[in-house]
């Protein structure tokens, strides 16, 4: 494994990374960290060793051909492999200084956010979309200017300032995906993980998205699953290469797609396989 | 060549006349009762059915006031026993059930709805009606909401399990608990076929006759409480249809039809609710 600028822990290793040349250490924070995490389903494991650190206000991609244990991972950093039957992991996930086994798991998740792969608005009005988080963590304030905020955020408020009380079904696809952003940053999470959340959108939606996550990551960290290598490249300030449950390469994003240090990485990327 | 061809149009001929004879057989049994019973019930029904209570025998006329009422509140008594039970049984099977426990369930469940109505009011009337020693609505009402428990069960059950698991993790991602979660995103979005399938429950205990003979028994005047012996409407039709009198068969037939239109109505009142329900959420 390559560890250009230290963001792969070594086990056991919890002191600040030292910054690459692009990226001056005072500036780079990591909000969460990895530790020599191994993934199972049932007998057939699914993650080997993975060290990673996540980065403050930064983009991190995952990237990998299918299966390779992007999303497993994705998963596993608010814990929402535990409603997968048989799923368990070995190994120590840090949010900041917690382990995150060891915190109540809605209190986690509040924490570190989750958008999906299909947009999945619940079948209620905009508003309650968007206010749905507020009110299961038993938001007290003003609910309306939470929602027009989040909104705002995700870029979406113009469109729907209107129709906030009509089904969020009656969006297209783009903005549902949009929304479920908006829906994700209402509670003010730390972290943002979203997996493949542009595979399902057409070429104009997509670059919606992606010009919002890189005004989001002003606010927030960001971990994103893409299969889109030209996504990740666009977007992301580290990139992470998977294959075979294995982290091969873990860069500036940069780095990893003008000089990849491993022949895998290279392979994969000039798309020689994946 | 020509012979096959020939031989094949006709084969599809017949098989689609078959299956069309049969399907139209299947609508016009519906279409020949409702026609018989209006036919026969219309004559006999009148103002005086829904108001009055039914004449001693030989007097003409009366009504069946006291049924109509008397199978309204063995209804309501068996929603209160059978919706909660299999309501909340079919919540857990659907999002908590562990392998073993939930086939178990799942089994008995589908065993007690295949045990005739008889036998469960049987069950009733010695749980129910030995204990206290006379015949109640109470117990007509126990022995009406066991039935409805495993409809409402795996019913509930089979539409929470509709609800895609995209829904599930979209509030768990935002930090709901699992019953949060079930309460506030499965139940909402399946309620409507959840409801539905309760009123079916309901429109099915509604027409039992059987299980309530030795529970409610039946009754000639108004049931003076939940613990006396009550009429209802299909006691009240066996009763009649088996008599020797012409007035009282004319009176069952009507005593089918309102019970028909009752168990109509209620399902077409349902859905209108449900329906503007959603619209009010949807405009």
């Amino acid at each position: 494994m390559h560890m250009s600028v230290n963001l792969a822990l070594q086990k056991n290793e919890a002191g600040p990374p030292q910054g690459s040349q692009a990226e001056p250490a005072a500036d780079l924070r990591l909000r969460m960290r990895v530790y020599n995490l191994n993934f199972y389903y049932g007998s057939k494991q699914a993650l080997f060793g993975i060290n990673l650190g996540i980065a403050a206000n930064r983009i991190t991609a995952l990237i990998g051909p299918s299966g390779c244990g992007k999303s497993t991972l994705l998963r596993a950093l608010n814990r929402m492999h535990e409603t997968v039957r048989y799923a368990r992991l070995e190994g120590a996930i840090r949010l900041d200084d917690e382990n995150i086994m060891g915190l109540d798991v809605t209190q986690l998740r509040r924490r570190v956010g989750m958008v999906f792969q299909r947009a999945n608005p619940f079948p209620k009005s905009i508003f309650d979309n968007v206010a749905y988080g507020l009110r299961v963590n038993g938001f007290k304030g003003s609910l309306h200017e939470a929602v027009e905020s989040s909104l705002r955020r995700a870029a979406l408020w113009d469109e729907v300032k209107d129709q906030l009380h009509k089904s969020a079904y009656g969006l297209s696809g783009g903005q549902q995906q949009r929304l479920c952003i908006a829906r994700a940053l209402a509670v003010n999470p730390e972290v943002l993980l979203l997996d493949e959340p542009c595979s399902a959108l057409d070429p104009v939606n997509t670059a919606k998205i992606e010009e919002l996550l890189f005004h989001l990551k002003e606010k927030w960290t960001i971990v994103i699953v893409t299969h889109n290598m030209q996504q990740a490249a666009r977007v992301s300030d580290f990139t992470a290469f998977l294959l075979n449950g294995q982290l091969v390469e873990f860069s500036p994003t940069s780095q990893l797609f003008t000089t990849p240090a491993d022949t895998r990485t290279e392979a994969y990327i000039t798309g020689r396989f994946g | 060549m020509n012979y096959r061809l020939m031989w094949r149009k006709a084969v599809n001929g017949v098989m689609l006349g078959l299956t069309g004879v049969c399907a139209l057989l299947a609508v016009s049994v519906l279409f020949f009762i409702l026609g018989y019973l209006v036919w026969h019930g219309g004559k006999a029904l009148n103002w005086d059915f829904f108001t009055k209570l039914p004449k001693p025998v030989g007097e003409e006329g009366g009504g069946m006031a006291n049924a109509i009422v008397g199978s309204a509140k063995l209804l309501l008594l068996a929603s209160l026993i059978g919706v909660p039970i299999g309501f909340f049984g079919g919540v857990y099977l659907a999002e908590f059930g562990g392998r073993t426990f939930a086939f178990l369930v799942r089994y008995t469940t589908d065993l007690l709805n295949g045990v005739p109505s008889i036998v469960i009011g049987i069950f009733a009337y010695s749980i129910v009606v030995l204990p206290f020693k006379h015949f109640s609505t109470l117990a007509g009402g126990v022995a009406l909401g066991i039935m409805m428990i495993p409809i409402t069960l795996r019913s509930t059950e089979n539409f929470l399990l509709l609800v895609p698991r995209s829904l599930h993790e979209a509030a768990m991602a935002l930090g709901a608990s699992k019953w949060k979660t079930i309460a506030t995103v499965v139940i909402p979005a399946a309620y409507r076929g959840v409801l539905t399938a309760i009123l079916l429950a309901l429109a099915r205990v509604a027409g039992e006759s059987a299980p309530l003979l030795f529970t409610a028994f039946s009754n000639r005047f108004w049931s003076r409480g939940w613990d006396q012996p009550t009429a209802s409407l299909p006691v009240m039709i066996f009763t009649y249809a088996i008599a020797p009198y012409e007035d009282w068969h004319r009176q069952a037939w009507a005593a089918g039809l309102v019970l028909l239109g009752l168990v109509l109505l209620t399902n077409l009142a349902a859905r209108l609710v449900m329906s503007r329900g959603m619209s009010a959420r949807r405009s």
